[in-house]
């Protein structure tokens, strides 16, 4: 029964930091005046060890919360910014999420459409298949210093769960239309975008090929525009929205804020951002309509159920939103993003290598975070060894996988090393005591300067732990991070 | 049951380089300044040496692997040279395997050498460098100070130590090491400094300041060990032999296991305990003479002491400030200045501490000997706190 197939769960991540676009006009208005009129409020910003990757797995952590992640049968990863070009996305996220072997994985890139025309997929898909699939779209976008694009882009990510049982919202219906229209493009060798001007965007793209496929669609599924609660479409141009809205007669009221004045434009995350949004302050019954532009339009009309009512807590966007942290050193940014190039010292030239057959060998141990837990003395312990850990035990080949990414730590004793090689000195560390057992020494993420001390609450995030320079191989690795962050 | 090693080793030479950044000198340059006053120390010739033991920890930075280096520096005629590296106690681990050489009676007479050259990073601080190929995919980047600082966050808790009392204590011990280094001519840091320095210096890694951090330095040490009954036999008067020898080595239980608490050493508790049971000491705080750890941060020496049962547990602050470990005080520690200021080149630091040992057992340490001490000892500490490999090295005048 189609319509029993839906959004089953959500969830969303905005990076804590929030770069001030009054310290990005500051740096740079001596170069770009124009700049001044969109320096107002403030853009997300990744920090230095996260990626598409790393912010897809914590908006997938919160959409999957308790759900069984064996019950995930297929996943998708849609990015413009993927870390990698030969090396499946997709399949970092799944290691990293400890979803089942079995699970169909699949990277959606390309277009600031790949989120959206990956949910309609996976909703065509679960139709007529008992599946559970989980689309994520994240995106860590880059820019050139002093462009429009720097104001404006910013980072995040989203998580939908599509599958059966009692959605909370079910799909009405789903247009997309494919066309070579070019708002920016970037080639394959290129770091940022190249856009076109924006006049031009408006008048022959928003005003014309989305009109078209929304009109379609609500023809197609016989709604009228007069219905439509809620309508996310993702643009950075100006009082374009609320035309499109009252070209095909939609209320004003229904167009959905798009973020811009507290997280920017992740990109192909957005929609997916913006839908999670509207998702949250929604009741039953509402209709919601989303669209995405870039090479032609995707446009999906959900209706959202009783389930919303009892949907449980979640950090979601505006979870995200309120955890922030203002940033106003630009410098740091444009570090982070690679846009300038620090002296990192000596230190920072210490060749790890990248064994790729060790990392395959513990990739439950490294990506999915998995220890041990004995079965004869029921010591948990990480990681997991042949030996168990416990002195009074010893066991030989005892010890049952034993997840770790989930549980809670305190913090047992740190340190701030501003000696060690940082991207963000000092680095922070640590041993933690995780709650029921088992402890590890590990990098720290998201701290404020002295906000840390034995007995700090940590929770574990997957982040980059270091870049393979030599080879541009991304190593990710789980951190602990304050669960008050 | 074994009956452990007392007396049944003494040391028949020893010599140490000069320590500190010795832009003059290549590895092989260090070996030999050492070799060259202990073998005449020891009053035989090279060639008399029937195997040896050499130790090196970061061997990468300057001679390479194997035992062939010290071979071909010192010209030994086919011997039996055995490489040994296990972090910072490799100094103290070759004496061992000379020590136990000698008292297996495989041969009459040992040596152990240690050497580091440090001084060619290009950067202050010890070599960056991977820890092996699955440590490096999931541990923390850390550097020598940040493992070791965690030593104090741990410690404050668990004691309840105020955040400033404990910065002072360990500015004592520091402003403590670099008076005694004032008077030691071998030492790499030779200046004096104030608790006010200490305390104020830029910070490493919290809580530890510049100064609460020991000299990287260039060196080498070694001592040719023999049997008392050779060592008599060569005319040797006032033998000093060796008590105990003991080193533990982490199993994982501090990183892996709940029962440690992070504020001290689990390994030195063990290292200690069997040390002295091997020496027969059964009272440390009154027994023992003198003794140089491992301050390779001033705040493993004040972990440190406690878990050589010298000072109550929680209260090696008191008795730092007290100045119980002054060279004025009960049990002067770092006489020759320690890590801290002698300087710390890893491969040489067990047997440079036991250098010192012997000259005071001796009376032959100049402007800083102290009366007639009877027992010294010695402690190295290796690796970070939660899995390290740590040793006790108790030596002392011949049948006391």
């Amino acid at each position: 029964m189609a319509h029993d197939v839906g959004i089953v769960s959500f969830g969303a991540y905005i990076p804590r930091l929030r770069l001030q676009r009054k310290a990005i006009l500051a740096a740079n208005a001596w170069f770009s005046p124009g700049l001044r009129g969109l320096a107002r409020g403030e853009r997300s910003m990744a920090n230095w060890d996260e990626d598409a990757v790393t912010m897809a797995v914590e908006a997938a952590r919160d959409c999957l919360g308790d759900i069984d992640r064996a019950s995930v049968t297929s996943l998708a990863l849609a990015s413009t910014t993927h870390p990698f070009d030969d090396r499946q996305n997709t399949s970092i996220a799944a290691g990293a999420l400890n979803l089942r072997p079995g699970v169909r994985s699949l990277d959606v890139a390309g277009s600031l459409r790949a989120g959206t025309s990956a949910l309609a997929t996976a909703l065509a898909a679960a139709g007529g298949a008992d599946d559970n699939a989980l689309v994520l779209a994240a995106d860590h976008r880059l820019a050139k210093a002093a462009s429009t694009q720097e104001m404006q882009y910013g980072d995040g990510a989203a998580a939908f769960l599509i599958g059966r049982g009692q959605p909370m919202a079910t799909l009405v219906g789903a247009h997309s239309e494919t066309v070579d229209f070019v708002p920016q493009f970037r080639a394959r060798d290129r770091a940022h975008d190249y856009a076109w001007e924006e006049r031009w965007v408006r008048d022959e793209g928003y005003m014309k090929i989305v009109p078209r496929v929304l009109s379609a669609l609500l023809k197609q599924t016989g709604t009228q525009p007069a219905a439509v609660s809620a309508f996310v479409l993702p643009c950075t141009l100006s009082r374009v929205v609320p035309s499109v809205a009252k070209t095909l007669g939609i209320p004003e009221a229904a167009v959905r804020d798009n973020l811009g004045a507290v997280c920017g434009d992740t990109g192909a995350a957005h929609p997916l951002v913006m839908l999670a949004h509207a998702l949250e302050e929604s009741q039953a019954g509402d209709l919601i309509l989303v669209a995405a532009f870039d090479s032609g339009c995707d446009a999906l009309l959900f209706q959202v159920t009783d389930a919303i009512a009892s949907r449980a807590a979640r950090r979601g966007v505006t979870g995200s939103l309120a955890r922030r942290k203002e940033e106003n050193a630009y410098q740091k940014y444009l570090a982070f993003n690679g846009l300038v190039a620090l002296e990192h010292g000596m230190r920072a030239e210490a060749d790890k290598g990248t064994p790729l057959s060790l990392l395959y060998r513990n990739r439950e141990m490294i990506t999915s975070l998995i220890g041990g837990r004995c079965r004869s003395c029921g010591t948990v312990q990480y990681p997991r060894a042949r030996y168990c850990v416990n002195p009074k035990c010893k066991a030989l080949d005892s010890q049952d996988a034993e997840p770790f990414s989930g549980r809670r730590a305190t913090v047992m004793s740190y340190t701030a090393d501003a000696l060690t090689y940082c991207p963000d000195p000092p680095a922070y560390y640590g041993m933690i005591e995780f709650d029921g057992g088992g402890r590890m020494m590990a990098d720290f993420t998201d701290i404020d300067d002295g906000a840390v001390d034995v007995g700090t609450p940590m929770r574990m995030v997957f982040r980059i732990k270091d870049v393979d320079a030599a080879r541009g191989f991304v190593r990710y690795f789980w951190k602990a991070a304050p669960i008050t962050a | 049951m074994a009956t452990g090693i007392k007396d049944k080793i003494v040391i028949l030479g020893m010599g140490c380089s000069k320590f500190g950044e010795r832009w003059d000198a290549n590895a092989e340059d260090l070996m030999v300044e050492a070799f060259e006053e202990a073998v005449r120390d020891a009053g035989i010739e090279a060639n008399q040496i029937e195997a040896a033991w050499f130790g090196t920890a970061i061997e990468e930075q300057h001679v390479g692997k194997s035992g062939v280096p010290l071979a071909m520096t010192l010209r030994l005629p086919y011997i039996p040279v055995t490489r040994v590296e296990n972090y910072c106690a490799t100094g103290t681990e070759a004496f061992r395997g000379a020590c136990y050489a000698v008292a297996s009676g495989a041969v009459d007479i040992a040596l152990a050498l240690g050497v580091e050259k440090l001084k060619d990073t290009g950067y202050g601080g010890l070599p960056q460098r991977g820890r092996g190929n699955l440590n490096n995919l999931y541990w923390p980047n850390l550097s020598a100070p940040g493992s070791f600082a965690q030593l104090a966050a741990a410690y404050r808790a668990k004691h309840g130590v105020d955040k400033g009392d404990l910065k002072r204590a360990m500015a004592h011990i520091s402003v403590k090491s670099h008076a005694n280094a004032a008077k030691n001519p071998k030492a790499h840091l030779r200046n004096q400094i104030t608790e006010e320095d200490a305390i104020k210096a830029p910070v490493v890694a919290e809580p530890l300041g510049l100064y609460d951090c020991c000299g990287v330095s260039d060196g080498s040490a070694c001592a040719i060990v023999t049997t008392p009954e050779i060592a008599r036999s060569l005319g040797k008067k006032d033998l000093v032999g060796v008590k105990a020898l003991q080193i533990a080595v982490s199993n994982g239980q501090e990183v892996q296991y709940d029962d440690w608490d992070g504020s001290y050493f689990a390994t030195t508790r063990a290292a200690a305990r069997r040390a002295y049971a091997e020496a027969g000491v059964k009272s440390p705080r009154e027994e023992i003479s003198l003794l140089d750890v491992h301050d390779c941060f001033s705040i493993t020496e004040l972990v440190t002491v406690e878990d050589l049962q010298l000072s109550p547990e929680g209260e090696a602050g008191h008795d730092v400030l007290d100045g119980f470990y002054d060279a004025s005080g009960k049990i002067p520690c770092q006489i020759d200045g320690g890590l801290k200021c002698f300087g710390h080149p890893i491969g040489a630091s067990g047997l440079r501490m036991l250098y010192e040992m012997y000259l005071q057992l001796t009376g032959r340490a100049g402007a800083r000997q102290l009366g007639e001490p009877v027992l010294g000892l010695t402690h190295n500490l290796g690796g970070f706190p939660s899995q390290n490999v740590s040793s006790v090295t108790i030596v002392g005048r011949l049948g006391v």
